[in-house]
C-alpha cells in the first residue's frame, strides 16, 4: 500500500471500509426497494375492493395454504441466520449445508406462491378478471419474484463457497444476502398482514 | 418468430421521418466508417467502453445528452413550423399523429436524455475531485448506469425507423395510453426508454449518496463540502425516494398493457387517477432533480468569478434542503382541476408557494457574493447572470400557477408550457451549459473559446425570450398546449415570433459546435497546463487537467471550505510530497456495456412482443451479473514509479505555465483573505 502518511491512511481507510461502504450501498440500494414495495401496497390497499363483480379475497384466500408458506419462509430466515453463525465459526460443511436447507425451504414457499397462482388463474380468477385481482398478483408476485433472485444468489453463493471457501469477500457477499433475505421475510409480514389476514376480515 | 414486427412498421410513405432516419443512418455510417477508417476500435473499447473512470463516465453522459439536444431542438422546431403554419385555413405540414410524436418525444429527451445525463454527467467529473476522491464507490455500478442509460436512449433512436414513439404526451396519462386507446408500439418505446434509462438513475442515486457519504477526503466534514456536491447529495437523495415510483408506475402501465391487467383502466375496477398521483409523485421531486445541481453550480461559478468565498454558505444547505423535503409534499398542484375538493387544493397551493421562498433565498445569496466584488464575465458567469434575470420571471409565474383559481385558467395552456420552459431553460440548461464551459478545461485540459461562447449565449438568451415571452400572452389568450391546428387567426402573429425565437435559439446551438471544433483546433493556444485556469477554490481544480485515472496521487487534507483556495493561501498548493505509493484503481471491465446491450435488446424484444429475444436478453442480463459477482480480482496496480512518473510531467507543465503571464495573474487572485479582498495589490 501506500507509504506516505496521507495516503497510508487513506490506505488503511479504504481496506478498512470497503466492507462496510459495500454493505452501505446494499442497504441503500435496499430502500430504495422498500419504496416499490410501498407503492405497491399503496395500490393494493386503493384497489382492494374494485372486484369489479368478481370474488372478493375472502372468497379466494386459503388461510392454512398461506400459513405453511409463511412458515417455511421464516424458518429459513432463522436457517438463513445459523449460516452466518457457521460462517463466523469458519464451519464451510455447514455454510453450505444450511444454505441448502434456507434455499430448500425458499422453494419450498415459491412452489406453493405458484401454485396459489396457478389455481386461481386455473378458476378464472386469473389478474385479468378485476383491478383487486391485477394488485393482488403484482403485490404478491412481486415478492416472490424477488425471493426467487434470492434462491438464484444462494445457489450462486453455494458454489462459490465450494471453489473460494470463505474468503472475506465471499463472507462480505454472504452477509448481504443475509440481508437481503432478512428483508424479504419483513416484507412478506406486511404482506401476509394486509392482503390474507386484512382480506379475511374485511 | 418476430413478433408484431414486420416490414411495415418502417414509415416509409412519411417524407419527413424517412429523411430523418436517412441522415440518422448517414452519421452513423460515418462515425463508424471513420473509426475503422483510422483503426480506432480497439481504442475506442479499451479506453472508453469498458472504461469504469468517472471522468470518461461523466464525459460520455454529456456526449449523449448533446446529441438528444439536437435531437430535442430538431423536435422543437418542427412543432414551432407546424404551429406556425397551421391558423385558420391552413393545416400545416404535419399529421396531428406525427406532431403528438413530437411533443411527447420532445419532453421525454429533454428532460431524461438530456437533462439527466448533463447532470449525472457533470456530477461525474467533479464531485469525486471534489470530496478528494480517486473514483466512485462503485465504478463498476457507474459503468452498468451509463450503459442503461444508452440503452433507453437508443430505443428512442430506433422508434424512428420502426414503428412509432409514444403519443401519449412525457407524462403519458392513463386511460389514453392503455392499449385500448394506443395499441401500436409508441406507449410501449415511451415505457421501455424511460424505465430501463430511470432503473439506471437510480442506481446512480444509490453509488452517489454512498460516495459522497463514505469517500470523503479526512477532514472534509458535511458543513465543508463544495456547494455543488452539497447539491448532488441531495439530489441523490431525492433520485432514490422518487425513482423507484416511476418504475412502478410505469411496471404496472405495461402490465395492464401486455398482460391486460387493470391498474388504470376505464374498466374492471381500474383507478385511472392512481397514475396521475403515482406519475407526479415522482414526476415533481424530479423537476427539482433537474434544477438543484444546476444551483450548485452557479454557487461554484458565482464564488469562482467573484473570487470570493460564497455567501451565507450555510444558507444555501439549509435550502438545498428544504426545497428537496418539500418537492415531495407539493404533487397534488399538477392536478388541481381535477375534482378534488377546495380545502385539499389550499393546502398543497400554499405548500407549492412555500417553496418559493428557499429559492428566492438562494438569489439573494448569489447576488450578495457577487455584491462589490471584481466579477469577470468569463462564459460560465455570463450564462450565471442569464440565469438569475430570467428565472425569476419563471419562479414568479409558478407562483402564480400555485393559486387554484388561476391554475383553472391556465393550466394545459401555452402559459403552463411558456413557464416550465421558463424554469428548465435558464435554469437546468443554463446551469449545465455553465458547469460544462467550467469544467470542461478539467476534463479536456483545454478551455473552450470565449468569443463563440459569448455568441452562443446571447443566442439562447434572446432566442429564449423571443420564442417564450409570446407563449404567456397566448396562454392568456386562452390557447391550450399540445395544438397540431387551431382556428382563432389572432394566435398565428404571435406563434411567428415564437418560431423566430426558435431560429435564434438554433443560431446558439450552431455558435456551441463552431465553439467545440474551433476550440479543438486551437487547443494549443488554449491549454490549461496548471490544472486551475479560473482561479478556483475546490479540490477539483488541484488536479492536473486532464487528471490522471487516480485524480489525486496523494489525498489531500482538508481544513475548512473552499479547501483548494486554502492550499493556495498558505502556499501547499503545489508542493510535491517526499515519495509516492503505490496506488490501487479498478479495471476496465466489458460487464457493463454487456449489460446495457442486453437492455436494450430487452426492451425492444418487449416492445415488438418478440418473447424469445427478451427472455434471452434477460437471462444475458443475469448471466453477466452472476460473473461479475463471482468476479473477486477487479483492481489493479499503478507502481509508485509510474505515478511519480506521471506527477513529473505534470510539474513540468506547471513550470512551463508559470513563464505565461496568466498564470502568475491566477496566482495572485489566490492571495484573498475571507472577505474577498485581495490581500497584495493586484
Ligand atoms: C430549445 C428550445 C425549446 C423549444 C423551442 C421548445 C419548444 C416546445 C414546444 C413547441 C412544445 C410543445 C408545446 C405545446 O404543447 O403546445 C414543448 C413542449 C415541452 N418541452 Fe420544450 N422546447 C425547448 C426546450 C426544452 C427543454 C430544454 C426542455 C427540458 C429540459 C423542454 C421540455 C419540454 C416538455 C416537458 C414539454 C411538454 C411535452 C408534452 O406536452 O408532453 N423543452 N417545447
Ligand atoms: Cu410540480
Amino acid at each position: 500500500m501506500a507509504t506516505t502518511d496521507a495516503a497510508a491512511h487513506d490506505g488503511i481507510r479504504a481496506e478498512a471500509s470497503q466492507g462496510t461502504v459495500v454493505n452501505f450501498g446494499f442497504w441503500l440500494y435496499l430502500m430504495s426497494d422498500v419504496i416499490i414495495f410501498s407503492m405497491l401496497f399503496v395500490a393494493f390497499v386503493n384497489l382492494s375492493t374494485n372486484y369489479a363483480q368478481g370474488p372478493t379475497g375472502q372468497e379466494l384466500f386459503e388461510l392454512p395454504l398461506v400459513f405453511i408458506e409463511t412458515m417455511a419462509l421464516l424458518i429459513s430466515s432463522l436457517t438463513y441466520g445459523l449460516v452466518m453463525i457457521c460462517l463466523r465459526q469458519g464451519n464451510t460443511k455447514w455454510v453450505q449445508g444450511w444454505l441448502l436447507i434456507t434455499f430448500l425451504l425458499g422453494v419450498g414457499f415459491v412452489g406453493l406462491e405458484l401454485y396459489e397462482f396457478l389455481h386461481l388463474a386455473f378458476e378464472g380468477y386469473g389478474p385479468q378478471r378485476s383491478a383487486f385481482l391485477s394488485s393482488f398478483f403484482t403485490l404478491v408476485g412481486t415478492h416472490g419474484t424477488h425471493v426467487t433472485f434470492g434462491l438464484i444468489w444462494i445457489l450462486v453463493m453455494v458454489g462459490q463457497v465450494a471453489y473460494k471457501g470463505l474468503t472475506p469477500a465471499v463472507a462480505s457477499r454472504l452477509t448481504r444476502l443475509s440481508l437481503f433475505w432478512h428483508f424479504l421475510d419483513i416484507v412478506w409480514i406486511a404482506v401476509f398482514s394486509t392482503v390474507y389476514l386484512g382480506g379475511m376480515y374485511r | 418468430m418476430l413478433g408484431r414486427l414486420s416490414l411495415q412498421a418502417i414509415p416509409y410513405d412519411n417524407v419527413i421521418i424517412m429523411s430523418a432516419v436517412a441522415l440518422m443512418a448517414i452519421t452513423g455510417a460515418v462515425v463508424v466508417g471513420a473509426t475503422t477508417y483510422y483503426g480506432q476500435w480497439g481504442y475506442l473499447y479499451r479506453e472508453w467502453l469498458t472504461s469504469v473512470d468517472h471522468t470518461k463516465i461523466g464525459i460520455m453522459y454529456i456526449i449523449l445528452a448533446f446529441v438528444f439536444l439536437l435531437r430535442g431542438f430538431v423536435d422543437a422546431a418542427m412543432m414551432r413550423a407546424q404551429q406556425a403554419t397551421a391558423g385558420p385555413g391552413q393545416s400545416g405540414y404535419l399529421s396531428s399523429e406525427h406532431f403528438a410524436e413530437l411533443f411527447t418525444g420532445h419532453g421525454t429527451m429533454m428532460i431524461l436524455f438530456v437533462a439527466m445525463p448533463l447532470i449525472i454527467g457533470m456530477i461525474n467529473l467533479a464531485v469525486p475531485p471534489q470530496i478528494g476522491a480517486r473514483d466512485v464507490a462503485f465504478p463498476f455500478l457507474n459503468s452498468v448506469s451509463l450503459w442503461l442509460t444508452y440503452a433507453g436512449g437508443m430505443l428512442i433512436m430506433v422508434s424512428m425507423a420502426l414503428g412509432q414513439f409514444g403519443t401519449a404526451g412525457w407524462t403519458g396519462y392513463t386511460p389514453f395510453s392503455e392499449q385500448a386507446f394506443t395499441p401500436s408500439t409508441g406507449v410501449d418505446y415511451w415505457i421501455w426508454a424511460i424505465q430501463i434509462s430511470g432503473i439506471g438513475t437510480t442506481l446512480t442515486g444509490v453509488n452517489f449518496l454512498v460516495t459522497i457519504l463514505r469517500e470523503r477526503a479526512p477532514g472534509m466534514t458535511l458543513m465543508r463540502m463544495p456547494i455543488f456536491t452539497w447539491s448532488a447529495l441531495i439530489t441523490m437523495v431525492l433520485v432514490v425516494l422518487a425513482f423507484p415510483a416511476l418504475t412502478v408506475a410505469l411496471g404496472m402501465l405495461s402490465l395492464d398493457r401486455f398482460f391486460d391487467f387493470h391498474f388504470f383502466t376505464g374498466d374492471m375496477g381500474g383507478n385511472q387517477m392512481m397514475y396521475i398521483n403515482m406519475f407526479w409523485i415522482w414526476g415533481h421531486p424530479e423537476v427539482y432533480i433537474v434544477i438543484l445541481p444546476a444551483f450548485g453550480v452557479f454557487s461554484e461559478v458565482t464564488a469562482t468569478f467573484c473570487n470570493k468565498r460564497l455567501f451565507g454558505y450555510k444558507t444555501m444547505v439549509y435550502a438545498l434542503a428544504v426545497i428537496a423535503f418539500m418537492s415531495f409534499g407539493v404533487w397534488v398542484h399538477h392536478f388541481f382541476t381535477m375534482g378534488q375538493d377546495a380545502l385539499r387544493n389550499s393546502i398543497f397551493a400554499i405548500a407549492t408557494m412555500i417553496i418559493g421562498i428557499p429559492t428566492g433565498v438562494k438569489i439573494y445569496n448569489w447576488m450578495a457574493t457577487m455584491f462589490r466584488a471584481r466579477i469577470e464575465f468569463k462564459q460560465p458567469m455570463l450564462w450565471t447572470l442569464g440565469f438569475i434575470l430570467l428565472f425569476t420571471i419563471g419562479g414568479m409565474t409558478g407562483v402564480m400557477l400555485a393559486i387554484p383559481g388561476i391554475d383553472y385558467k391556465a393550466h394545459n395552456s401555452e402559459f403552463l408550457v411558456a413557464h416550465f420552459h421558463n424554469v428548465l431553460i435558464p435554469g437546468t440548461i443554463f446551469g449545465m451549459f455553465a458547469g460544462y464551459t467550467y469544467w470542461f478545461p478539467k476534463a479536456f485540459g483545454f478551455r473552450l473559446d470565449e468569443k463563440w461562447g459569448r455568441h452562443a449565449f446571447w443566442g439562447w438568451s434572446i432566442g429564449f425570450t423571443v420564442a417564450f415571452m409570446p407563449l404567456y400572452v397566448l396562454g392568456a389568450m386562452g390557447m391550450p398546449r399540445r395544438m397540431a391546428s387551431y382556428s382563432n387567426p389572432e394566435w398565428t402573429p404571435l406563434l411567428w415570433v415564437a418560431a423566430l425565437g426558435a431560429v435564434i435559439v438554433m443560431y446558439g446551438i450552431v455558435c456551441q459546435i463552431i465553439q467545440l471544433i474551433s476550440s479543438i483546433r486551437n487547443r494549443h493556444r488554449l491549454a490549461d497546463l496548471t490544472g486551475d485556469p479560473w482561479g478556483g477554490r475546490t479540490l477539483e481544480w488541484a488536479m492536473s487537467s486532464p487528471p490522471a485515472e487516480y485524480n489525486f496521487p496523494v489525498i489531500p487534507r482538508v481544513h475548512g471550505i473552499d479547501a483548494f483556495m486554502d492550499m493556495k493561501e498558505n502556499g501547499t498548493a503545489y508542493q510535491r510530497p517526499a515519495e509516492y505509493g503505490d496506488i490501487h484503481m479498478p479495471q476496465n471491465t466489458a460487464a457493463g456495456l454487456i449489460l446495457g446491450i442486453a437492455a436494450f435488446v430487452f426492451g425492444f424484444g418487449l416492445i415488438w412482443y418478440i418473447w424469445w429475444l427478451a427472455i434471452l436478453a434477460g437471462l444475458v442480463m443475469m448471466g453477466a451479473v452472476i460473473w461479475r459477482s463471482c468476479t473477486d480480482d477487479v483492481e489493479f496496480t499503478i507502481p509508485a514509479d509510474e505515478v511519480k512518473h506521471i506527477e513529473d510531467e505534470r510539474f513540468r507543465k506547471i513550470a512551463l505555465a508559470s513563464q505565461q503571464t496568466d498564470v502568475i495573474d491566477s496566482e495572485s487572485r489566490g492571495r484573498v483573505n475571507i472577505d474577498g479582498e485581495p490581500l497584495s495589490p493586484g
